[in-house]
């Protein structure tokens, strides 16, 4: 089963948006993500000051066997990425909700209403 | 996955929730917890792999000998009794139908071990060129299931675990024997770059096989795996670093293709007439900036596609992006500067040579 937090927004591509101020949030992946790519050996992330745009391909988490790419959930300039992951990329087997990948400044806060709950995310991934 | 064959460990794969996935028409574990873990496991100490939906066609007869000579690309008429050889078998032009292992029981009695995604087409080929030789051609795939055991420690803990003892069993050699009943041949051979054996035996023996190495701690490893070791130790994949359209000289394995015999192996005048003169050619290559070179990803000189990655992986055991890539000449040089486009990004990096990690075969005993 996979773990999932309340209170975040989650998308079809398995990103979660955890809203940290009225603009600001912390994009990550989902447990199931992580459980799906197995062993994640690389993190391809863009830099701080980069934009991304809801559900255009922002960078990629990789296992030893494939790439993913990562979907942005929301728009945003970004202010921050999580340099640790570079070096340890496994974290994100450890821990994928504490181990978010990028802090972004959001462009619009409507799009998180095309997000799911996790209610829905968990029926979505049954 | 209701119409994909089994094998006879498939209820114990799903017991040790391993990922299964579609592999040759067989329901297959790709991975039962971690590939790395299992990966490790095989290089440091002894993994098993179900390698049972591998497929087995036999060649006997009076004229044995001579058709395998004949459809392999090796020197199969040095083998002795009790002896395994690798080898291709080829296309009229030099494509290769399949890799595999040639076991000689006797003179007139040959097992060829082959992929399983190949083995209709492999068996029907075998019986298409035996017109003219006395023999009979026998599709066994069912009735040989297979166990690998891979490792340092294989040899001990099939000694632990069964009771047999292996030390004399010399490199590419194999023999028969005897557990709790069962018929066992098991030769010193594998797919990891470690050392190692590879166990055939009916469906009963083996499972009971697995339970009983399972108990001894040998990792249960699965496909994912068995990718990363043999890229590694750089054995070819059929379908990426050989294929109908890839000869053995393309792919880099002149040393299993015995051109200079008096044998005239089907598709030989073709590759003497390649010859040296090959227009591309499998290479390692190494990125220089941290990224993952990927099958099929693009390899580029400047602005100019020069080829692509067959196999390529952050590489386990050696740490580092590496791959083998198809490069047309002249970029095949060692130390050309190379970018590989990574997710429309062009990667940097250089051609090495393909060893990538010292094999660890046990050669002490030999034929």
């Amino acid at each position: 089963m996979s773990k999932l937090v309340e209170g975040l927004y989650y998308s079809k591509s398995h990103e979660w948006v955890k809203l940290l101020g009225d603009d600001v949030a912390l994009i990550g992946i989902t447990d199931f993500a992580q459980s799906e790519l197995g062993d994640v050996v690389f993190v391809d992330l863009p830099e701080a000051g980069d934009t991304i745009s809801q559900e255009e391909e922002f960078g990629a988490v990789e296992s030893v066997k494939a790439a993913s790419d990562l979907i942005a959930p929301v728009s945003g300039e970004i202010l921050e990425v999580n340099e640790e992951l570079v070096g340890e990329p496994e974290l994100l087997n450890k821990n994928p909700y504490d181990n978010w990948l990028l802090k972004v400044k959001l462009e619009n806060n409507d799009e998180l209403g095309s997000l799911l709950s996790s209610d829905q995310y968990a029926d979505f991934i049954k | 996955m209701e119409n994909l064959k089994k094998t006879c460990l498939y209820d114990k794969h799903v017991e040790l929730n391993a990922k299964m996935e579609e592999f040759a028409g067989f329901s297959m574990p790709i991975v039962y917890d971690s590939i790395k873990n299992e990966h490790l496991a095989v290089r440091n100490a002894a993994g098993m792999f179900d390698v049972s939906h591998m497929g087995e066609i036999i060649v006997k007869g009076k004229d044995a000998l001579a058709y395998v000579e004949k459809i392999f690309t090796n020197k199969v008429s040095t083998l002795i009794d009790g002896q395994v050889i690798y080898g291709m078998m080829l296309y009229e032009n030099g494509g290769v139908v399949d890799d595999l292992l040639v076991y000689r029981l006797n003179s007139e009695y040959f097992l060829l071990v082959v992929n399983a995604s190949n083995v209709s087409k492999d068996y029907n080929w075998i019986v298409e060129n035996s017109n003219d030789y006395e023999v009979l051609i026998q599709n066994v795939s069912e009735d040989y299931q297979e166990i690998a055991v891979q490792g340092p420690e294989a040899e001990k803990k099939i000694l632990e675990a069964l009771n047999i003892n292996l030390q004399d069993l010399g490199f590419f050699m194999f023999a028969n024997y005897e557990y709790k009943n069962h018929h066992l041949l098991i030769s010193r051979t594998g797919y990891t770059g470690e050392d190692g054996f590879e166990i055939y035996a009916s469906e009963e023996a083996i499972r009971d096989i697995w339970d009983v190495l399972l108990k001894h701690e040998v990792t249960p490893c699965g496909l994912g795996a068995r990718d990363t070791l043999r890229f590694e130790a750089a054995l070819p994949l059929y379908g990426h670093e050989l294929s109908a359209d890839i000869t053995p000289l393309e792919a880099g394995f002149k040393f299993f293709v015995k051109l200079d015999s008096d044998i005239d192996f089907i598709g030989k005048n073709a590759l003497i007439a390649q010859g040296e003169d090959l227009s591309r050619r499998i290479v390692g290559i190494e990125l220089t900036e941290k990224s993952i070179p990927r099958e099929g990803y693009e390899v580029y000189h400047n602005d100019l596609l020069i080829g692509h990655i067959t196999t390529g992986y952050l590489s386990i055991s050696v740490e580092k992006p590496i791959a083998m890539a198809m490069i047309n000449r002249p970029y095949t040089k060692k130390n050309t500067e190379i970018f590989v486009k990574v997710r429309n990004k062009m990667i940097p990096g250089i051609v090495r040579d393909k060893k990538f990690l010292e094999k660890k075969y046990n050669k002490t005993k030999g034929a």
